[in-house]
């Protein structure tokens, strides 16, 4: 049994503070949805708990079974158990899906050989065209396209915790349902010795969740998680939207910073 | 064939960087006379009834001499011609190795390729040291496409470190004609190729790719001019280079449409990766279009490995320099993928692999 740690995060891009003190606690085989409207740092969360250069951690940890996450460089923290969708991935031109897929799991000390049946199963599995196999990583490919490769990728690699950054972003009804099911399928996946995969679905809407049902739901508003409970939330925010949950003294908060802004320039 | 006298070879007045066709190069490191010419024997294989060794002289372009290398090269060419009749297709490759000694040796290896109305010939010309050690190689291509002729040529740069390479091509298509220039350079101390490919009749397209690679103190050097002088006409170019260690790499492109070259389409990108803090290159892309009915676009860009590919490739567990290799290597297929002769890009793509200094220890 695996435990993802976040305690007291805060992190800035670009000298602006956007991660204002996150705390959870994710276990093997729990579905956490952080939720949030735009703005609220989703996409930073799932960068900076990945290492991706050009985010700051000002405070806080991450530790995954005690090891100091925030510490490894990207490469590690996925060979320690860290899997990221992105929610755009990027093109790679020249670089073939099943050649990375083998460099990845060579660094993680694993066998190869049985790469190429794997791959022809997945693809299977969460229909993904067998001609995008060999082809350069995500070039070319419809928003779905790239989710299912996604998918695919944390499916064959296997992880102990994998944070969705936007799954359901630029997808059709077929490839949404097809990914959250792969990854439902996962978090509940015991065969071979398997753990349980812990999955971070970081989502602005509730439809990802459809297939991938959440055991505790986070509401971020402006870098804090501001509401903490079970799947109902979820249908409160689909019915309701975020504004029930942003706190009135953010609002304060916001038109006392902008008019002492302009306070600020007027007293040039 | 006829070898250059000292005496004419101390004569010759060399060109300057003040040239704009010779900025960025390294001309002024040039002294001819630490140079002794000699005869050059190439090796051809491939169909021998369309191959003419030694013959007189061939200039198809002798109002044209683009500079005093190739003035030198066809006062004292090694020259093998090739003539494709008309209506002939040429299955076979026709490979050129020319093995160049390392020491102090000028050859001047001239290659003429006529090709007749609707035939189709690809010709590989290859460049080797046959050991290390100075040399100066002269080089000069002239290939003319007639109607609808097909015409792939690709030239390997294999040379030395300490060799130094200074050559010309001239191409010509005529209607409905196609030619492919396709070039790969690793080798050379100063490597510099000028590629002048002129579209002389309505219709006719013509492609140029490169992959050029420089580590150490190599310096590799291109200059490319797209000369539309036809209406209908389709020019592409694609080239994707590499500077590591101390190396250094100039690209300047040149597109020109003529007046009377409506409805022509244009296409120049330029590529190049920067993978250490010593290297240094140069991409100047420039147009000349006198005519308002034209396509054409150009695109160019220096700089390092981009952070997001290598992020990609790192949180799937890939070590950074694994990735970086990935990267670089993946940049360059495109390229390899549109060679003639697709048999050679896989061991192409393995020295660019074996030249690549990031994670050695690793693969």
């Amino acid at each position: 049994m695996s435990t993802l740690e976040i305690r007291g995060l805060r992190a800035s891009v670009a000298g602006k503070q956007i991660l204002r003190g996150i705390d959870l606690t994710l276990r093997s085989g729990e579905v956490h949805a952080v939720m949030g409207p735009n703005g609220a740092g989703k996409s930073t969360l799932s960068a900076v708990i990945m290492g991706k250069p050009g985010y700051e951690v000002l405070a806080g940890s991450v530790t995954l079974d005690g090891i100091d996450v925030l510490a490894l460089p990207a490469w590690q923290r996925a060979t320690a158990g860290l899997h990221l969708i992105m929610q755009y991935p990027t093109e790679v031109p020249g670089v073939m899906l099943d050649a990375v897929l083998g460099e990845a799991l060579i660094s993680r000390g694993r066998d190869t050989s049985t790469l190429g049946q794997v791959l022809l199963a997945e693809a299977k599995r969460i229909g993904f065209e067998e001609r995008f196999l060999h082809r350069p990583l995500n070039v070319d490919l419809s928003g779905g396209e790239k989710k299912r490769n996604e998918t695919l990728q944390l499916a064959v690699l296997r992880a102990k915790f994998a944070i969705l950054d936007e799954l359901d972003s630029g997808l059709d009804i077929d490839a949404l349902r097809d990914c959250s099911r792969r990854v439902e399928d996962l978090s509940n996946d015991t065969s071979d010795g398997h753990e349980p995969m812990g999955v971070l679905a970081i989502t602005h809407y509730s439809r990802l969740l459809n297939e991938l049902k959440p055991d505790h739901v986070h509401i971020l508003v402006k870098g804090r998680i501001v509401t903490s409970g079970g799947p109902e939330l979820a249908d409160v925010l689909e019915s309701d939207g975020y504004a029930a949950f942003v706190p009135e003294e953010d609002l304060i908060d916001e038109a006392t910073a902008s008019s002492g802004g302009l306070d600020g320039l007027f007293a040039l | 064939m006829t070898v250059l006298d000292l005496e004419q070879l101390a004569s010759i007045e060399l060109p300057t960087t003040d040239e704009e066709i010779w900025r960025y190069s390294r001309i002024a490191d040039l002294d001819l006379s630490t140079y002794r010419p000699v005869a050059h024997a190439p090796h051809v294989a491939g169909p021998a009834e369309f191959v003419e060794i030694d013959g007189d002289t061939v200039d198809l372009f002798p109002d044209e001499t683009p500079d005093v290398f190739a003035e030198l090269n066809r006062r004292a060419a090694a020259q093998i011609r090739i003539v494709i009749p008309a209506g002939t297709t040429v299955d076979e490759t026709i490979s050129i190795t020319h093995t160049i000694a390392g020491d102090g040796v000028l050859v001047c290896p001239r290659l003429v390729i006529e090709v007749g109305e609707n035939s189709q010939v690809t010709v590989i010309e290859r460049f080797v040291s046959g050991a290390d050690g100075p040399a100066l190689v002269i080089p000069v291509l002239q290939l003319r496409a007639d109607q609808a002729a097909r015409v792939n040529y690709l030239s390997i740069n294999e040379l030395s470190e300490q060799a130094w390479a200074i050559g010309n091509q001239q191409a010509v298509g005529f209607q409905d004609s196609s030619t492919l220039l396709a070039s790969v350079a690793l080798g050379g101390d100063y490597a510099r190729v000028r590629t002048e490919a002129r579209l002389s009749g309505k219709g006719g397209s013509t492609r140029q790719v490169a992959l050029y690679f420089a580590g150490g103190t190599q310096m590799h050097d291109f200059r490319t001019i797209q000369d539309h002088d036809a209406p209908f006409t389709h020019s592409d170019l694609l080239f994707k280079g590499a500077v590591q260690d101390h190396a250094a790499s100039v690209y300047t492109g040149l597109i020109k449409i003529r007046e009377h070259a409506r409805g022509t389409a244009a296409f120049q990108t330029n590529r190049n990766l920067t993978l250490s803090d010593g290297a240094w290159a140069q991409s100047v892309p420039n147009l000349e279009i006198f005519t308002n009915d034209v396509k054409c676009s150009h695109a160019s860009t220096v700089g390092p490995i981009d952070e997001e590919q290598r992020f990609y490739l790192e949180s799937r567990g890939i070590r950074p320099e694994i990735a970086e290799r990935l990267v670089v290597l993946g940049f360059f297929d495109e390229v390899l993928s549109q060679l003639p002769a697709q048999g050679l890009a896989e061991g192409l793509r393995a020295r660019v692999a074996a030249k690549l200094n990031i994670g050695e220890a690793a693969s």
